[in-house]
Order: structure tokens, then C-alpha cells, then sequence
């Protein structure tokens, strides 16, 4: 088993992954990257990527890089685990979460 | 690959800045018209500016297509009463919506006349407005003749105060119904204002955060002729010459809150903002009002699961709530029965509360989708919350886990969160730039709309507003004589904008930010007195002279963040100053002085406006009324005004 280099990095900013990205699917074409106002991604420096999310931790949520993409299942939203919701079957009384 | 560590883990090294660095670089721009925020007042004054002819530059801190707090949807046009299925008069409505305390009666006005002109214009560019798929065929309020969608708001009064007769079978048949709010397709709208804007040929400077307004000869309370900005990518410095200006930013979002990494949930405006327009408004003289106004944002125990900041809560949208074992509350609903009533009577939520503690209600509580007619349910899920801002992904998202409205109960969160604690505050919809009957405000030359505006209404407001102020601040233009700039003010910000780059270590923008959040928590917040404001600005100072000078940002993003946080620590002593000048307690401004206990007393029905003189603080006051009649004034001001565009 090769050794793998650990690094000493500062702790991840969290939320972490407000999206995840398909790399099968995602062509890499950025629009995501333009869409979000906040400039929570990056694009990839290889082209064709999808691109880097570098600031996770400023995402608002408002989801248009996920409604806007023009690959379906490229890019798709993954709420942090605060903030998913629940509810019930009014027959069974189950309860879910998103 | 997608994640910063992801990528350090397989290529060993943390990627490049992908922009170019500009730092130092300057672009300088001459137009006829800048709007500063690209949202959707933004968009629509320079729509409306480029279409009487001029040339007109937009900037915007993100990306035009989507940005603002209305970029992602909207489901309300509210405040149309002069179309077609109304039973109102549009200036009498005006005169009913600002008869609330402390509204601006001339945005308020010019919604009331415009708004629906608005909309009609904005189906024009490709905006959907009527249900023109007939998905909503049957539904309460549906115009099969005109497609239009009636919102059940607003009922019979307006309901941000619940009906006094809510509760009394049929008290609101549909005979009645005022029919003044249309339910949109508001995702349609924002890529549609953007794709209006090239056409006409506005310079959309996407990525530039406006920073400072530019005055004649530098000097503060002159003639606006510009302003400068900074790219958020590349820091290229960017000059505006223009001969009117329009700020449309919105107000300062998260002030109060500390922690960043949960700015995204906090309220229903977008994370970008952050009080850049008020502030640019303020150093350069212009004169604002009702800045000491701030509310309980609604949160509670944690970030809450609400429509508007990320995920959903079965609310009071339309959808009757019940409790664990499925009793109804008697919680209003925003549908038909109660008029729309978007808050309960008084009393009603400490009774549910008590009955909570009695255990004659079990938590948690859900809305009942099942129960209602199968079309008001769709219409309510996919149109009214699927359209509703930051909404869409939501609907997606749940219906992507199965979630079935036919099957299921949405848990709502207000009951179960427990109170909102008051230390937990949003500006947003207080204070702002004073406006006069042109939507300019007191400097020659600077016009504002939206939420930048005092007493801010919403997206539909938003979008009247940006339409008037644009065609004001082009009339203005066309006759302005030639502008004189100053370099020296112009060098002056160039340093202030710079000073963070110029640094490697030191305070980061965050824990700038939680400074001043704490700050406010403390002495800006429930219980208000003149020695814990004088406290306050004593704090504020103090970072101000020793955290500032080591504020450091590595790229230009952290740059913008930097200076964001810059307008917030501005904005907070805007507030305090505000917050001295009055002298008692006043409800509707969620302002409670334990040293001036008497509420609301008559002899402080007044505007509080405050703004700066050769750098020194002036504050001043106006009437609750100060625009006069509405109507008359409306008129005076608009005899030109040529309705619907026809488009050329």
C-alpha cells in the first residue's frame, strides 16, 4: 500500500459541500461558476473539470447553480445536515428526512 | 474532485488564483447613467434608463443573471391595483398601504400606479405572469379569461395586519376580494432582465463591487458624478464618471450576526449584501432616515429551516397546520379563509404556546398538505413556495427525497424552536437613503430605489421603483452639465480599498465581522440606553482604529469580504448616531428605550434623518407624512409618464 501524503491544512470550513458534483456528467463548462453570486466555486484549472468549490462556507443556498446547470444530474444540492428538513406520512405517522 | 482539500490531496499544491491580479490596475468608465446593484431594482432602472437613449452602465457585486435577493424567484407581485381584476383604486390603496407607520408613501405611491405596468413589461422580455399552461385551471383565484393568478393575500385590507374578522364564517367572499397581489413565475424574471439589459446595450460590469460615490471636487454633500468600485475577481480598480447615479444595493444583511460560516441561513436577503450603497450614500453627504430601526430576525434556536434561507418549514404559506396528533391550530393561514393574513391576531401565538406547555398540543407541528383541495395544493407547493426565492431548490430537492405533498406532512419549525432570541437582528427593512418625488435623493445627481430606499417594501417594489428612478435619473442626465471629478478623492479611496492587500497577516475579514456582530449584540440590541450606545460607539471606534489597520485579504474575493465588512462597521455607527437622536420607544421600529420608556408618545411620530456635514454628524427630522398628497404629488411629478413600453 503506497503511502499517502497527509498534509497539515487548517480545518475544513463547514459547511462543507453545499453541492456535489457529478464528474461523469459535469462537462465542465462554468456556467455554475458564473451563476453563483457569491463565487463559492472556482473554475477547475484543467479544463473540462468541474469546478472547485472553494468557498463553501459563503453559499446562501439560493440553489440557482443547481437550477440553472444545463446538465441534468451534474450538479446537485446537498443540504448541510442542519438544515434538512423532515416530515411525515399522514397515514403511517413515519417520520423522514430530507 | 470538487473540494480545496480534495484538490491539494491529488495535485500537491492548492490551486492558482484563477483570475488575473490587478491590484493597482485602474479601468475608467464614462457613462450617462451607473446603477450600482445589479438585483432586480438595478436591472429595471437600467432597462428603463437605456430605453429613453442613453448610455448606461450597471455594476454588480455578483452576476446579473441571478443575483439580488430577488435573483432566484419571487411568487408575489404584490401591490398591482390598478390591474385589471381589481376592485380597488390605486391611490386609495397607496393611501391604505402607507397609512402603516413609518412607510415611505412615495415608493409606496409609485408602486401602486406602475407596478402593474411593470409587470406587463416584464412579459414582454420573457417573464411568466399568467397561467398560460393552464396547470391551475379551478384553482381559488384563477382568471380563466386573463390567466392572472390571484394571490389570496391581502384578502380585504392588507394583511400584514390580520383582519379583525378572521375567524367569521365567510367573511372574505370572493365578490369582495381586493385582487391587488398576482401570483408570478418569478425564476422566469431575473435571467430575462439580464438578457433585456444586453439587448438594449447596458454595460454590465458583472464582479465589481462599488465602493465609494464620487462628488464634485471632493467634496461631501456636491454634485454625485461617479463612482469607484473594485473587481471582486481580478482587484482591478474601477472609475465611474456618470452624470446621474443610482444606488440599488440593499440593505446590510447580517450586522448582527457573528458567525459567517452561517451567513447563508439568516434571513431572506441575499449573503451579499452588506449596507455598500447606504454607506457610499452617507460618506458622500447624502442624508438618510429611519436608521435606527432593526427586528428580531426569526431565528431561534438554531439557523431556521424557513422558505426563504434554506430548507423547508411548513409555514403559514397557505398550508393549515396541525399538531402531532393532527389537530388544526388556530394558527392563520396566508389562504382565502383568512384573508391572507400573514400574522396572527394578538394573543393567538401565546396561546398556542401555553397549550404546548399544557400538553393539549403535541409537537412537533406539520402542515397538512393532504387536507386541501388537490389544485391549492399544487399551487401552493409548486407556484407559491416553488417560485418564492431561494424556493426552487427546495421544492426540488424535497420532492427528489420523496417527499409527496398528496401523502405527506411538511414539519414547521416556529413552535418547535422556541422564541427568537432579540440579540439576533436584522436591518433590512429599516433605514435607508431619503428619497424625494424623483426617487433622488438629498445630493444633485444620486437617485436610489428598492431596498436601498428607507422603509423598503418587496420584489414588485423593487422593480417599480428601479423603473421610476431610471427614467428620473436619464431625464436628469440629459441635462447635466459637465462633471469634476477629484483625484485626489479618487486616491484616497484607492488607498483605503488597497489597505487590506497590502498585508499578509493580521485580522481576517470573519473575525472583523464577529467584532462587530458582538458589538451590536451587546449594546445595539433589546435593551437600548444612551450609556450602552455611547458604549458601543466607543467599541466600534476602537476597532475601528486598532483592528482596521491590521485587516489583511490574501485574493481579491477576501478583499471583497473585507471591505463588505468595512460598510457593516460604518453602517453600526450609523446606527448608533440614529439610534441616539431618538428619544423614546417606538413599536413599529422595534426600538425599546429602557431611559425613554414612553411608546410611541405623539410628539415623536416623526422621521429621524441624519447624514454628514464636513464630516460631522447632523441629524434632523421630517414628518410622518413629509411627501404630502400622494396622488397630487404622484401627478405633479409625472405628466410625461407614457405607461406600458412599446416596444420599437
Amino acid at each position: 500500500m503506497s503511502q499517502e501524503t497527509i498534509y497539515a491544512v487548517p480545518n475544513v470550513p463547514t459547511p462543507g459541500s453545499p453541492v456535489k458534483f457529478n464528474p461523469e456528467v459535469c462537462d465542465g463548462c462554468n456556467i455554475c461558476v458564473d451563476t453563483c453570486p457569491i463565487d463559492v466555486y472556482i473554475p477547475h484549472p484543467q479544463e473540462g473539470k468541474p469546478p472547485i468549490v472553494l468557498h463553501p462556507e459563503e453559499c446562501w443556498y439560493c440553489g440557482c447553480c443547481v437550477v440553472d446547470c444545463p446538465r441534468p444530474g451534474a450538479v446537485e444540492f446537498n443540504w448541510p445536515l442542519q438544515q434538512r428538513g423532515y416530515w411525515k406520512n399522514k397515514e403511517t405517522g413515519k417520520t423522514h428526512q430530507l | 474532485m470538487t473540494t480545496w482539500h480534495d484538490y491539494l490531496k491529488e495535485e500537491g499544491q492548492p490551486p492558482s488564483w484563477p483570475y488575473p491580479i490587478r491590484f493597482d490596475q485602474e479601468q475608467e468608465i464614462d457613462t450617462d447613467v451607473l446603477v450600482i446593484g445589479g438585483g432586480i431594482a438595478g436591472c429595471w432602472a437600467a432597462i428603463s434608463a437605456a430605453r429613453q437613449g442613453l448610455r448606461v452602465a450597471l455594476v454588480e457585486k455578483g452576476d446579473t443573471v441571478r443575483s439580488g435577493s430577488g435573483g432566484p424567484g419571487c411568487d408575489h407581485w404584490c401591490n398591482a391595483p390598478a390591474n385589471p381584476l381589481s376592485r380597488v383604486d390605486p391611490d386609495e390603496w397607496a393611501q391604505h398601504m402607507a397609512s402603516r407607520p413609518y412607510s415611505n408613501g412615495i415608493g409606496i405611491q409609485i408602486q401602486c400606479r406602475e407596478d402593474y405596468d411593470t409587470l406587463l413589461e416584464m412579459e414582454q422580455m420573457g417573464g411568466k405572469i399568467r397561467d398560460t399552461g393552464n396547470e391551475y385551471v379551478g384553482a381559488e383565484g384563477r382568471d380563466d379569461a386573463t390567466k392572472f393568478m390571484i394571490s389570496p393575500r391581502y384578502g380585504t385590507i392588507h394583511s400584514y395586519l390580520p383582519d379583525p374578522r378572521v375567524g367569521e364564517p365567510n367573511f372574505n367572499p370572493p365578490e369582495t376580494r381586493n385582487n391587488v397581489v398576482i401570483r408570478v413565475w418569478g425564476s422566469t424574471f431575473k435571467p430575462a432582465l439580464k438578457k433585456e439589459c444586453r439587448r438594449l446595450g447596458v454595460k454590465i460590469f458583472d464582479r465589481v463591487m462599488g465602493t465609494s460615490l464620487l462628488t464634485e471636487n471632493g467634496i461631501q454633500g456636491a454634485r454625485v458624478v461617479g463612482a469607484t468600485g473594485v473587481n471582486t475577481r481580478t482587484g482591478e480598480f474601477m472609475i465611474f464618471k456618470s452624470k446621474a447615479t443610482i444606488i440599488s444595493t440593499a440593505g446590510a444583511g447580517s450586522l448582527w450576526f457573528m458567525c459567517m460560516e452561517l451567513g447563508g441561513y439568516t434571513n431572506m436577503h441575499s449573503r451579499a449584501i452588506s449596507g455598500d450603497g447606504t454607506v457610499m450614500a452617507w460618506r458622500a453627504g447624502a442624508e438618510l432616515t429611519k436608521m435606527e430601526a432593526s427586528a428580531v430576525t426569526m431565528i431561534a434556536t438554531g439557523y431556521r429551516h424557513k422558505w426563504y434561507s434554506g430548507a423547508g418549514d411548513a409555514s403559514y404559506e397557505n398550508v393549515p397546520l396541525v399538531d402531532a396528533k393532527g389537530r388544526r391550530l388556530p394558527y392563520p393561514i396566508q389562504g382565502w379563509v383568512d384573508a391572507g393574513a400573514m400574522v396572527p391576531a394578538p394573543g393567538v401565538e401565546d396561546k398556542i404556546r401555553q397549550a404546548i406547555m399544557k400538553g393539549e398540543y403535541e409537537l412537533p407541528f406539520y402542515g397538512d398538505f393532504p387536507s386541501m383541495p388537490e389544485v391549492e395544493r399544487r399551487a401552493t407547493w409548486n407556484l407559491m413556495l416553488g417560485e418564492e426565492s431561494t424556493t426552487r431548490i427546495i421544492i426540488d430537492t424535497f420532492n427528489k427525497g420523496g417527499f409527496d405533498i398528496n401523502r405527506d406532512l411538511l414539519q414547521s419549525y416556529k413552535f418547535i424552536e422556541g422564541q427568537s432570541r432579540p440579540q439576533w437582528r436584522d436591518a433590512g427593512y429599516g433605514g435607508g437613503v431619503l428619497v424625494d418625488w424623483n426617487l433622488k435623493t438629498s445630493l444633485d445627481g444620486l437617485y436610489a430605489a428598492g431596498t436601498q430606499m428607507f422603509a423598503p417594501e418587496d420584489h414588485s417594489y423593487a422593480a417599480a421603483t428601479g423603473r421610476y428612478a431610471g427614467r428620473k435619473a436619464a431625464a436628469y442626465a440629459r441635462e447635466a452639465g459637465d462633471l469634476k471629478i477629484s483625484c485626489d478623492q479618487i486616491e484616497k479611496e484607492k488607498a483605503r480599498v488597497y489597505a487590506p492587500v497590502k498585508r499578509s497577516n493580521g485580522i481576517e475579514w470573519k473575525e472583523l465581522h464577529a467584532g462587530i456582530g458582538r458589538v451590536m449584540q451587546y449594546y445595539v440590541s433589546e435593551f437600548k440606553t444612551e450609556s450602552l450606545f455611547n458604549i458601543g460607539m466607543e467599541a466600534l471606534e476602537r476597532i475601528e482604529q486598532e483592528a482596521v489597520p491590521r485587516l489583511f485579504a490574501l485574493d481579491p474575493h477576501k478583499l471583497t469580504r473585507s471591505l463588505e465588512d468595512l460598510s457593516m462597521l460604518e453602517y453600526s455607527k450609523i446606527i448608533i448616531h440614529a439610534s441616539m437622536a431618538r428619544k423614546a420607544s417606538s413599536v413599529p421600529l422595534n426600538f425599546q428605550r429602557i431611559d425613554f420608556p414612553a411608546v410611541d408618545p405623539p410628539e415623536w411620530n416623526k422621521f429621524i434623518t441624519i447624514k454628514q456635514e464636513n464630516g460631522k454628524v447632523k441629524t434632523g427630522e421630517l414628518p410622518p407624512d413629509f411627501w404630502g398628497d400622494m396622488k397630487n404629488q404622484y401627478e405633479a411629478h409625472n405628466r410625461d409618464y407614457t405607461g406600458v413600453y412599446k416596444a420599437g
